[in-house]
């Protein structure tokens, strides 16, 4: 796997040409990736978080090779994977701290919340809306296509 | 910087649009007065480009926090959601992308290896196969899109489903779809329109081992597109 970087052919003497395959060696892997993430998402793990956390981990590995490998990261000079990992440190911040927060909330009622303010802290917008259906019940008939 | 001092020296001298006998060997049509080196001008084109990726990730970053926090309080309705698009046409697309980041890395390959149009062709048809891969993602967004706008599977207010799984709050997960789908499907147009930009000027012949930034950041630019579908795709099609 080369770069295009030093094949910058300025002096005329850098004459050697890389080879094309290790990217569709790539490819290969992360079709291949693909098929294990869809895979991977019939099985059940045990929980919802459980199988999220498998399918982000593939995901990442994709998406890591995709950077190393495509966008030539692996060879490239270190300012430009320092710009890529800081931008991913910034939102690993963001989404760290929103979660923590959303989940350790004690109560996760929406500021549109109508319902009896005497009950306690309701863990979803689902629970309201069963304690107090918004909506009539579903017809008992599909809706016609 | 002996060279930036020619380039002013020439302009001052009324001849901007030519350069002079010594140097002309070494300047290329494409080398802005302003830099150094050929060199120099596409390193510094990278960095401005990989500051321009990292506001994009920023920008769908906001989608996917979001995501994360309304998936985990509305859990039911979003995997009733799910159900409700096909992991067989998210899987096709997923493989239309990722083949066509491979034509794109592969057109990069060829503009910086281009010595005297030995690759041009090469080139061309990485690049056309590229717009064609996108035209393919598209079209399938387009038949996914149209499914759900006859079953009222809509974002917020416009959300109309009455089927039998209905599950409150369902139209949260649609918003989300459509936001994050739907910001993605227009880069995709704009990526579409660049590689469009790309393929005439190189059947023009502009681009050689000397000369490919454009190849290069549209390409970087490409794989980016492609990333974010690598987490959109399970996110979306695959939770349980």
């Amino acid at each position: 796997m080369s770069t295009h970087t030093d094949t910058l052919d300025h002096s005329g003497e850098h004459t050697h040409e890389h080879g094309w395959k290790g990217y569709l060696y790539i490819l290969l892997i992360l079709l291949l990736l693909t098929v294990i993430t869809v895979g991977a998402a019939q099985v059940n793990f045990g929980s919802s978080t459980a199988n999220v956390v498998i399918a982000m981990t593939i995901a990442t590995i994709k998406a890591s090779l995709v950077a190393l490998f495509f966008m030539h990261l692996k060879d490239d000079k270190p300012i430009n994977g320092l710009i890529f990992v800081s931008t991913l440190l910034f939102l690993a911040v963001f989404l760290g701290f929103c979660l923590v927060d959303a989940d350790s909330r004690w109560d996760t009622r929406p500021a549109t919340y109508k319902g009896p303010l005497d009950q306690p802290a309701l863990p979803s917008l689902n629970v309201d809306a069963a304690a107090a259906p918004a909506k009539p019940a579903a017809p008992a008939v599909a809706p016609k296509h | 910087m002996s060279q930036a001092h020619d380039a002013s020296l020439i302009m001052q001298d009324g001849h901007g649009d030519g350069h002079g006998e010594g140097h002309a060997h070494e300047h290329h049509p494409f080398h802005q007065h302003h830099f150094t080196t050929m060199e120099q001008q596409f390193d510094a084109s990278k960095i401005g480009m990989w500051l321009f990726l990292a506001t994009e990730i920023l920008l769908f970053g906001g989608l996917f926090v979001g995501y994360g926090i309304m998936q985990s309080r509305h859990l039911e309705a979003f995997v009733a959601g799910h159900h409700h698009l096909d992991w067989k046409l998210g899987a096709l697309n997923t493989c239309f992308l990722l083949i066509s980041s491979f034509t794109m890395v592969m057109a990069v390959w060829a503009a910086s290896n281009n010595r005297n149009g030995n690759k041009r062709g090469v080139l061309i048809t990485n690049l056309l196969l590229t717009l064609g891969f996108a035209g393919g993602f598209m079209v399938v967004k387009y038949f996914e899109y149209s499914h759900k706008l006859h079953d009222g599977l809509l974002p917020g207010k416009f959300f109309s489903y009455t089927g039998p799984d209905a599950v409150p709050n369902m139209f949260v997960f649609f918003s989300f779809y459509f936001m994050m789908t739907g910001l993605h499907g227009f880069h995709v147009l704009g990526g579409m329109g660049a590689i469009t930009y790309l393929i005439i000027r190189s059947i023009k012949g502009d681009y050689s081992s000397e000369y490919f930034t454009p190849v290069d950041l549209i390409g970087l630019y490409w794989h980016l597109v492609d990333l974010i579908w690598i987490y959109l795709f399970p996110l979306l099609y695959l939770i349980t």
